[in-house]
């Protein structure tokens, strides 16, 4: 009896080892790969990246391509792998976070040298459309009542301050380079990191943190009186809205996605955004409306 | 190297004493929050499986909700306290959502072992004059330990397994380094957490598994053959981890 149940348990730890050694590639949860002629289009588990993502199909299909819709696939570290692969050949992506991907020693940060050396920086395989105005970038936020009680407008100013700071963002925004390293390194300002996840905004307002990393477009910075810290020094690289394609699709497609890009500007970005957050509309809906009233299809 | 050894090598390398959460802390407050919400839930559910077993009445009702209770997904239960409380109740929050977690386990456990008391002993203790209060403290819960810890130690695992969802919420639990590791991409990261994980869970199941023959009875262990009808008799006792 006990001999059985010591062989049973061998015999369970070597299939462990001997699956996890299997796995000893770059991504043990690599899936398989979609095969279709159809154009696939990715998001981000973002709701704004998956209006953008939802007015590339729509106004693809507009135009007779026929769409696969892969949305919500994550963050860039989860979803590069696909692009990379081609299993995923459109995405609507951000300049600078998208080059601090691949490069993360970038120095550009003003949109044009971005987009420049963006497209230096992108894999064989891959390129980018034109960029639109319309930016969302990460960005510091303060309430309205600690911008006025230390006369903060800057990053800059957090260095002055006696006050403990608390910065809060999503869990991955202590490894990035733009979190609290970046801060120490670029601004000379100490933070504590808080991981707020998906209450950010709230745990701001509330009091929990007094930084917050928050999108640019999110409508909330107007609804909530937040104040975006200024960045003179470039901590964050400018980041606009550019769509990320498989270089064999790049000039079927240009046609269709270059106007789409130059008619969405940084308020109709906000816009949509409000649609999402305060009217609870669904991302078909919005792109649909979108791209009637720009005349796109 | 494969991913197995770089998880080790994540877990023990030195970077991990310094960062937003370093790792003995992540470790402490594992372990903190799976203790606060077994302890809360066994002081809820302890007496009230006593009630019931002692008494007879309510059962329907303690199974029906407990076996509800049950299908409460947890990771949606930690954000929608977190909402209703509001951001500055995550603790409280979190821990709620794992006391209602570990609640019907204990309770199981607690009126499965009264319950499962020969009859013919309570009525031995009534007749030579027990009170009803002393046939539950002399007879009925010294006797039932054994269900009643193994309804504590499946608890107990399933909170610190869950307890990971805190991670969610702010800078607690090994859960951090998991929920930080899918974004940023990190499978030793991820690997390394989620193996302390099962390290602490084998740990407080081993722990369990010496206190459950340690409190039974000196009487009931002497008297006991190996393979005597009570014995049988026990093995057909519902299990409280899925009464």
């Amino acid at each position: 009896m006990r001999t059985t149940r010591r062989t049973a348990l061998v015999a369970t730890a070597a299939t462990a080892v001997l699956a996890l050694g299997a796995c000893s590639g770059s991504d043990p949860l690599d899936g398989g790969s979609a095969s279709s002629d159809a154009i696939v289009v990715g998001s981000q588990a973002y709701y704004s990246n998956e209006i953008i993502a939802e007015i590339y199909a729509q106004a693809l299909e507009a135009e007779g391509f026929t769409v696969e819709r892969n949305f919500s696939i994550g963050q860039r570290d989860a979803y590069m792998p696909a692009l990379e692969d081609g299993e995923v050949q459109l995405f609507p992506e951000y300049t600078g976070n998208l080059l601090q991907f691949f490069d993360p020693d970038a120095t550009a940060t003003s949109p044009e040298d971005v987009y420049a050396a963006l497209q230096e920086a992108l894999p064989d395989g891959l390129t980018v459309l034109d960029q639109s105005s319309a930016t969302d970038q990460d960005s510091y936020n303060v309430t309205e009542s600690f911008a006025t009680e230390n006369d903060l407008t800057s990053i800059a100013d957090l260095a002055d301050l006696d006050v403990p700071l608390t910065l809060g963002g999503p869990a991955e925004l202590e490894q990035r380079p733009y979190g609290p390293q970046g801060l120490k390194d670029v601004y000379g300002v100490d933070v504590s990191f808080v991981a707020t996840g998906d209450t950010t905004v709230q745990d701001l307002v509330a009091g929990t943190v007094n930084v917050a990393n928050v999108f640019s477009a999110d409508p909330r910075i107007q609804t909530e009186n937040l104040v975006t810290l200024e960045d003179p020094e470039g901590l964050f690289l400018a980041s606009n809205v550019v769509p990320l394609v498989n270089a064999d699709l790049a000039d079927e497609i240009a046609d269709v996605i270059n106007p789409v890009s130059a008619a969405l500007t940084p308020e109709g970005l906000v816009a949509l955004n409000v649609q999402s957050t305060e009217e609870q509309r669904s991302s078909a809906d919005i792109a649909a409306d979108w791209l009637a009233e720009n005349g796109l299809a | 190297m494969n991913v197995f050894a770089d998880a080790v090598a994540w877990i023990f390398s030195p970077d991990r004493l310094t960062g937003a959460l370093p790792l003995p802390e992540a470790i402490w407050t594992h372990l903190a929050f799976t203790f606060v919400a077994v302890l809360i839930a066994a002081a809820v559910a302890i007496p009230a499986g006593w009630a019931i077993g002692h008494t007879g009445r309510g059962r329907e009702i303690a199974v029906a909700l407990s076996g509800a209770a049950r299908a409460v997904p947890s990771f949606g239960l930690v954000l929608l306290l977190v909402l209703v409380l509001g951001v500055t109740h995550k603790v409280a929050a979190s821990v709620t959502a794992f006391v209602l977690l570990a609640i019907p386990p204990i309770l199981a456990g607690a009126y499965a072992g009264v319950e499962a008391v020969e009859r013919r002993v309570v009525d031995g203790a009534r007749s030579v004059g027990m009170t009803g209060r002393q046939v539950l403290f002399k007879a009925e819960v010294p006797l039932g330990l054994p269900l009643l810890i193994g309804g504590l130690r499946s608890a107990t695992l399933q909170v610190v397994a869950t307890v990971t969802l805190a991670g969610y919420v702010g800078n607690w639990g090994l859960g951090f380094y998991i929920v930080q590791g899918i974004q940023i991409r990190d499978f030793s990261q991820i690997l390394g957490a989620a193996l302390l994980i099962v390290v602490l869970a084998v740990v407080l199941d081993a722990l369990f598994a010496i206190l459950q023959r340690v409190v039974v009875p000196r009487g009931v262990a002497a008297g006991r053959a190996p393979d005597d009808a009570p014995a049988r008799r026990r093995r057909r006792l519902p299990d409280p981890t899925t009464a």
